[in-house]
């Protein structure tokens, strides 16, 4: 077994780590095992399902093609710092709503890509969810369910902008240190 | 870690529920339905916020001290005898705790099937790539897979039989069913004037389940000699039953729990029986708990799948159109041993001749063994493949004969008071017209199918496919066609609901407690489902053949009625007191608050071997789809425009959830239709991950819109049968038939790869440049 010799220093959703890891261990191995952090999941481990994405300075990755020691140093966001003081995100409440959740082992992945893309897009059409969703894949909803949340999310927390109320991702103390291009 | 990830409970209870006005249903028996409050209504997936949140905990996400991690040896032949296994070089390997091969198993060496011929570990020989030859549990992951691959295995190579070609050829014949009705033989040998004869044969390939969590189990020793097996299945008391068998011990010294599970499919119905009793091997040679969880590639490779077939399909049509004989042979690819394939073909067999009226049927099944991983269960169960070949079939008799394809399934299709194929009397519940005549509006199919045919590279075209499905177990179910449920209400007025299937992502969980929440008539934030576990309820059977809804779901409301009626029978003219304050009144009269309910079929079942005949499955299930697709004749890729899946389920407890499994089911089978399929060589699946068995992603997915139907089924709770599976069977058909109307290939294997239409294409217009 390869030997816990590295002092792996970044940022989990919002909170510094400071701990001695695998260094070639794969960043989803190190976040499950030794952080604990067991939301995001292996599908495929060779980054085709997408079930293990994560956040890592603002952008959507697949943890398991990530070496550990590629996380020194970054910010990282996993599916469980988006929900906060027990509020669902925008996208995690329309999930519920639209009924997009079944097994659910691709939906923290899933979220993860549909929050990067609204971040990304205030309106997104219908095509820019499936493009950015493309590599998210789940086997028993059929997408559609999914492709109503996201665009449900994006109307609502643009109705939120409109009102001068940010949307409450954005409120999340630590998890995004304002005013930065790469929020998460 | 710290608070802040946990979700707050009482957050996701102010989400305020859905309650809109019912749509309207279809009673056809003489009822008074009573308007329903819970029931009826999209309400929310009570587990969607620890599954969207990252808290629900999947199999792998346990983690459980000084555990140990088991790998498997695997069979790198398709076809072998074992001489000699020395396991000396890994069990000095470090971390290793145990190394076991058959010779080292506590009792039995199978896994208890239908004939208990599939071994737990192989012994003299073994017969597909993947098959488990050895065993090693060590302190870590790596450790065990080092001295997995240190054992020294010799083996005698035979030669493979890899097709069912082969296998018919060797009279490795696994299993063998038929049906006689009437007498085809005397209508093929003497046909009427005008009547039209036709014969086909369609094939079909694989399809992997691609569940997105793989199969997993954690064995761990209990007090007194017991174990308790977690883990991600469909059927726990299929794996108790298994793991009790290999471990030669009660089968109440072995608990159950079902962890939350990622898909399933079929593919965790049979299939978890195996690395359950690995481990659980594993568990009892060590004494500590072990976890083996397959990686993708092994999943892949050694788990089940959906049987490749063969169909031989033969009618005669009179010439007014209608169905007067089918002389059917049916074959499907077993596999290397028995497993389900017995249950599978039966149910190919009772629906090989479609839902159509049919007065001289001869059907022949066949299971084929082959050098292959076991196929076992997969959704449809042995429908989809002959669905393809007979809805195939019957559009292109329709076309030869210059009938309109959906004029010709209406005059043959089945309605109440008509009689299956296996002389059933179809008493209530057929809500077939109703389906079609929705399925066909929503598609636009009479402007599709009179659209001017252009002449050029792309090609647009309408298909249609009709199925029935039997639900439940039905004639061939014995032991495993009941169910129970265990109801208990607290005194704060909580209430428990316990069952002994599985939600496994399909939405058993909110429609039980829907169930529950009508009956009781109680707040439905009340309830709450108990985790799966043999140790709640009495052996329910298998999560499977869309018997869920039909079968928990009785037992839940027999349950329920008891308990409400005991409180009615106490409280009197109080009996509508808010819920809280009836329950404490009934506690403190020493009402009985608490009530295990039991479902039976709604009919009596019975079934003949020799003739086929019988009262086969209590109720069906009517599904039919459609597909607007446009084919590029250029490269052979089709696209679908827009499917259309509409079926009649009785009634639709969760109408939210159910669109999500219709969404779900269809777009498995456009998968099953245009693209996933398995690549052999020499009996090795050469496509053993998800970068190369390619399934359908969000850039896939044409529009697919859900249509329910609802003509109640008196037996089933709140009039519903089950349909999780109905809009799998007639995927493929609709859309090969949509390709044959666009194009005019009729196309006789799945999937329709764009090879394999581009070839077609090619073949039938190699005189003109195609265009």
């Amino acid at each position: 077994m390869a030997e816990k010799n590295f002092r792996l220093q970044c940022t989990v959703n919002g909170h510094p780590i400071d701990k001695m890891v695998d260094p070639t261990a794969r960043l989803l191995d190190t976040l499950r095992e030794e952080l604990h952090l067991t939301g995001c999941k292996e599908g495929c481990g060779q980054g085709e399902c997408g079930a293990c994405t994560i956040f890592m300075d603002g952008k959507p990755v697949d943890s398991c093609l990530v070496m550990t020691i590629q996380a020194q140093g970054h910010r990282l966001v996993t599916i469980e710092g988006m929900a906060f003081e027990g509020r669902l995100d925008t996208i995690q409440q329309m999930f519920v709503e639209e009924a997009s959740v079944q097994c659910g082992f691709c939906i923290p992945g899933m979220v993860v890509a549909a929050r990067a893309l609204l971040e990304e897009k205030e309106d997104p059409t219908l095509e820019e969810v499936r493009y950015a969703l493309g590599g998210n894949i789940c086997r028993c909803t059929g997408y559609h369910k999914i492709f109503r949340a996201v665009l449900r999310a994006a109307k609502i927390e643009r109705q939120l902008r409109l009102e001068g109320k940010p949307s409450q991702l954005k409120d999340l103390p630590g998890v995004h240190p304002a005013p930065s291009a790469d929020r998460l | 870690m710290q608070s802040y990830y946990v979700l707050g409970s009482s957050q996701f209870a102010m989400i305020e529920n859905p309650i809109s006005p019912l749509p309207e249903t279809v009673c056809e028996t003489e009822c008074a339905c009573p308007p329903l409050e819970v029931v009826g209504h999209g309400l929310y997936r009570p587990d969607a916020p620890e599954k969207l949140t990252g808290q629900a905990k999947y199999i792998a996400d346990l983690q459980i001290p000084n555990i140990l991690q088991a790998y498997v040896l695997r069979s790198p032949h398709a076809s072998a005898r074992i001489e000699k296994i020395s396991t000396a070089k890994a069990q000095a390997m470090p971390g290793v705790a145990a190394i076991m091969t058959a010779e080292d198993l506590p009792a039995a060496n199978y896994v208890p099937l239908v004939r208990n011929d599939l071994p737990l570990l192989a012994a003299s020989e073994v017969k597909f790539i993947g098959q488990p030859v050895a065993l090693v549990a060590a302190e870590s992951y790596e450790e065990a897979r080092a001295a997995a691959e240190a054992i020294e295995v010799q083996y005698e190579v035979l030669k493979p039989s890899l097709t069912i070609e082969e296998g018919i050829a060797k009279d490795w014949i696994l299993w063998h069913y038929q049906q006689f009705t009437g007498d085809a033989e005397s209508v093929f040998n003497n046909p009427e004037p005008g009547m039209h004869i036709y014969e086909a044969t369609y094939t079909t390939s694989h399809q992997e389940h691609a569940y997105l969590e793989t199969n997993g189990c954690i064995v761990t020793p209990e007090d007194r000699g017991g174990f308790k097996v977690l883990g991600s299945m469909q059927c726990p008391f299929y794996v108790q039953k298994a793991v009790a068998t290999a471990l030669g011990v009660d089968y109440q010294k072995v608990r159950v729990v079902q962890t939350v599970t990622g898909g399933g499919f079929g593919g965790k119905e049979d299939a978890p029986s195996t690395p359950a009793s690995l481990a659980a091997v594993l568990c009892w040679r060590t004494r500590r708990p072990v976890r083996l969880i397959y990686g993708r590639e092994e999943d892949m490779i050694s788990m089940t799948k959906r049987h490749p077939s063969k169909t031989v399909f033969k009618s005669a049509v009179d010439k007014d159109g209608y169905i007067k004989a089918v002389d059917i042979h049916y074959y499907v690819d077993g596999g290397a041993y028995i497993t389900l394939s017995s249950i599978v073909l039966w149910r190919g067999l009772l629906h090989a001749s479609g839902p159509y009226r049919i007065p001289n049927v001869r059907t022949l099944a066949d299971a084929v063994g082959s050098n292959t991983a076991p196929n076992g269960a997969f959704r449809g169960f042995g429908q989809p493949q002959v669905a393809f070949a007979a809805d195939a079939h019957w559009d292109h008799v329709a076309q030869q004969m210059g009938i309109d394809p959906l004029e010709f399934r209406r005059k043959n299709m089945l309605k109440v008071g008509d009689k299956t194929s296996s002389g059933q009397l179809l008493a209530e519940s057929v809500g077939f017209e109703e389906v079609v005549a929705k399925v066909k509006a929503e598609i636009d199919y009479d402007r599709l199918l009179t659209l001017p045919r252009t002449p050029g590279r792309f090609r647009r075209g309408v298909g249609l496919s009709v199925s029935h499905y039997g639900v439940g177990l039905g004639a061939n179910g014995g032991p495993h066609n009941f169910a129970a449920a265990n109801v208990v209400v607290a005194v704060d007025g909580s209430v428990s609901v316990a069952v002994g299937t599985a939600e496994i992502g399909q939405g058993m969980t909110t429609v039980m407690l829907q169930i529950a929440a009508e009956t009781l008539q109680c707040p439905f934030e009340r309830l709450y489902l108990a985790d799966t576990d043999t140790s709640q309820v009495p052996d329910s059977g298998p999560t499977v053949a869309s018997r869920t809804t039909l079968a928990s779901g009785n037992a839940v409301r027999d349950a329920c009625q008891i308990i409400r009626q005991r409180m009615d029978n106490y409280l009197k003219e109080r009996k509508d007191l808010p819920w809280r304050e009836a329950v404490s009144a009934c506690h403190v009269g020493g009402v009985q608050m608490a009530a295990q309910g039991y479902y039976r079929p709604g009919y009596k079942l019975d079934f003949d071997d020799q003739t086929g005949h019988g009262a086969t499955y209590e109720i069906y299930t009517w599904c039919a789809n459609a597909a607007d697709v446009t084919v590029d004749t250029w490269t052979g890729k089709v696209k679908i425009n827009k499917f259309v899946s509409g079926q009649d389920i009785g009634r639709a407890i969760n109408p939210a959830l159910v669109e999500g499994q219709i969404q779900g089911g269809a777009l498995q089978g456009i998968g099953y239709a245009l693209m996933e399929e398995y690549i052999l060589k020499e009996g090795r699946i050469l496509n053993d991950s998800l970068s190369t068995y390619i399934i359908p992603t969000s850039m896939d997915v044409p529009e697919i819109v859900p249509v329910i139907v609802e003509h109640n089924y008196s037996w089933g709770p709140y009039g519903a049968k089950g349909f999780g599976e109905t809009p799998l069977v007639p995927a493929a058909p609709a859309i090969i038939n949509a390709i044959a109307n666009a194009t005019g290939l009729r196309l006789k294997h799945l999937p329709a790869t764009p090879e394999r239409v581009w070839a077609a294409w090619q073949q039938e217009h190699s005189q003109d440049s195609g265009v």
